[in-house]
């Protein structure tokens, strides 16, 4: 393996501007590491749906002629990417890994794939995920699952399962994701890599297909919380193409992750959430998280117990809250503008193509929450579930709000278990959602959380991640805080597994 | 349990534009069920609390209206599953019983 795919994006930046590697190295040594390891898609790492290999080295060289030219674009020109594939993008097909979309390009590119391109960094391809970004597995997308590089017959969390197991696996040193009730964060935690929903409005989320639009988050996906940090600061900030994208100036990540790795934490407090914890918590999970509570009152942070009472209702408010909005968002895939249609046989009325349509479409998944939208925004259901749904976002919000003034983050396990083998949950959606438990409550109040790798679970050696929140539009606080444990942990655990059986095989 | 029947799916299905089919209806129907009956827990929740729809403090985003270049006809239609003259082609709209 080429030693290009195991560095940071903060060194591989480094020597491409450097002039000690072009850009067109780095990305064909990730492109031949893709070829390596991502196929076949019935039991390679599968975490792309779509590479543009030719396009990838066309951005490459521009950015290797930038570069010498004294012109480069940002400090992350050259680094390669890969982009969650419900971004838009008018050189790649974007697909949701939904029948409904394939082979669909869209006729605009996302916001942060505008900036991506602007600040020329080099896209290599679209990652899998759940359709629509709805599961915590990928076994929810149309074209297969892919598979965690730590143990290929496990799953590498989802919705963002792609983006994760690309970085995980070394076939990308940063991609995108999308975070609505942990797309980013459960898979960080379960490959072993960093994962960053920042808060709420401060990612432009134009040209994001829309699943839950008051809880979507576009973010970071990396193996080093100052890649992440980099990252961060190249997509973020205000942009008039999206309503709900807030004005603020983005905080300072990058100064905070950079001062947050020289291990200083004395004068932080850190809240303990006393509810994520106990039944449903594997036991290393619990050992890992304990011991990541100690190393950071090493660190010199004031660590104390929180108690958010009202986050036990967060699991059932977002299982209202995202499919009555995934109910209306989904509503635009009608037959009629882009994307399938079936049943156009002129015999059909309109309104039996689209329901043939969706119907052949979708998954079981999409029409499950699809289904349960509609009856949560019913007329007879719409006080009892909906509108006590926003109530508990209310409850949600005033916990957090109490949590922080009497401390600056607060900190979790990312998700109660490790990653559980493909297929156990595929069934049963229930189990499969308890995935998002610690996750969810920063979505549903739109403040700033992570997850930083924290060790490997004693019970079956696969990647732990350490939950940490911040207040919105305190993303900073949680970059310094991950970044001093991070340095505090040091190189204890390779970030790239061995997929030699998988290379041999080829 | 929260009492969705099989018969309440297959109205929500109508609703939702889903042509479903009998064999996913009997597997919906329970999987909905009892997603539906655990999160009604929200229930508890006391009536006078304010409801929270979205989490970003601004309001009325407004900007100068001015004309600015929109998508060209021939890139609105790339995409569309059929397209006629320059516009999209649709089946009909009314079903033979109207």
């Amino acid at each position: 393996m080429n030693e290009l795919i195991d560095l940071d994006a903060a060194e591989l930046a480094r020597r491409i501007h450097g002039r000690e590697v072009s850009s067109v190295e780095v990305t064909r040594a990730h492109l031949e590491r893709i070829d390596a390891v991502d196929g076949p898609a019935e039991s390679g790492v599968h975490a792309f749906l779509h590479v543009d290999a030719e396009g990838a080295l066309a951005a490459a060289e521009a950015a290797d002629r930038a570069i010498a030219d004294g012109t480069a674009a940002s400090a992350l020109a050259g680094v390669p990417i890969a982009l969650k594939d419900n971004l838009t993008t008018t050189d790649m097909p974007t697909t949701c890994a939904s029948r409904i979309l394939e082979g669909w390009r869209p006729p605009y590119d996302a916001t942060v794939v505008t900036r991506l391109r602007a600040a020329g960094l080099v896209p290599l391809g679209k990652t899998n995920l759940d359709e629509f970004a709805m599961g915590s597995s990928t076994e929810n997308s149309a074209f297969g699952p892919s598979r965690n590089p730590w143990d290929l017959t496990r799953i590498p969390g989802g919705s963002g399962g792609g983006s994760s197991s690309a970085v995980a696996a070394g076939e990308a040193p940063l991609a995108l994701g999308s975070d609505t009730g942990g797309s980013i964060r459960q898979p960080g935690a379960v490959t072993g890599t960093v994962g960053v929903k920042p808060t709420y409005g401060t990612v432009s989320r134009y040209g994001l297909v829309a699943f839950s639009s008051s809880l979507d988050q576009i973010g970071p996906c990396a193996r080093s919380v100052l890649d992440a940090a980099l990252l961060h600061e190249v997509i973020g900030g205000h942009d008039r193409n999206d309503q709900t994208s807030v004005s603020a100036p983005l905080p300072p990540v990058v100064e905070a992750a950079l001062a947050g790795a020289r291990g200083d934490l004395a004068g932080v407090r850190i809240g303990v959430v006393t509810e994520f914890s106990g039944e449903g918590y594997q036991p290393g999970v619990l050992a890992a998280f304990t011991d990541a509570v100690r190393a950071l009152g090493e660190l010199g942070a004031e660590v104390v117990e929180v108690s958010c009472p009202s986050f036990a209702y967060a699991l059932p408010a977002y299982y209202l809250i995202a499919p009555s909005e995934a109910s209306s968002n989904l509503a635009r895939f009608d037959a009629m503008r882009y994307g399938l249609r079936v049943g156009d046989d002129g015999e059909h009325a309109s309104d039996e193509v689209m329901s043939l349509t969706r119907e052949a479409g979708f998954g079981a998944e999409v029409k499950r929450r699809i289904m349960i939208g509609t009856h949560a925004l019913s007329a007879g259901s719409y006080d009892a579930l909906y509108g006590k749904a926003q109530k508990a976002r209310t409850l949600i919000v005033r916990d957090f709000t109490a949590a922080f003034e009497t401390c600056d983050v607060l900190i979790s396990p990312t998700t109660p278990t490790t990653a559980f083998p493909i297929g156990e949950r595929a069934d049963d959606p229930l189990a499969m959602y308890l995935a998002d438990l610690c996750t969810i409550p920063s979505n549903l109040a739109g403040n700033a959380a992570l997850s930083v790798p924290c060790g490997r679970s004693a019970d079956d050696g696969l990647p732990v991640g350490l939950q940490v929140m911040a207040p919105a539009l305190a993303d900073d606080r949680a970059y310094r805080v991950a970044a001093a444990y991070e340095a505090a942990q040091g190189a204890t655990t390779p970030r790239i597994p061995e997929l030699r059986a998988l290379e041999a095989s080829r | 349990m929260s009492d969705i029947t099989r018969d309440d799916v297959a109205h929500l299905a109508r609703l939702a534009r889903l042509a479903v089919s009998d064999a996913e209806l009997d597997v919906f129907s329970g999987q909905i069920d009892a997603i539906v009956d655990t999160v009604s827990k929200v229930g508890e929740i006391p009536d006078d609390v304010p409801p929270t729809a979205q989490v970003v403090p601004q309001t009325n985003v407004l900007r100068p209206d001015e004309t600015e270049p929109s998508l060209p006809r021939d890139v609105a239609l790339a995409g569309a599953p059929a397209a006629e003259e320059g516009r999209f082609r649709v089946p009909r709209i009314l079903g033979e019983e109207l």
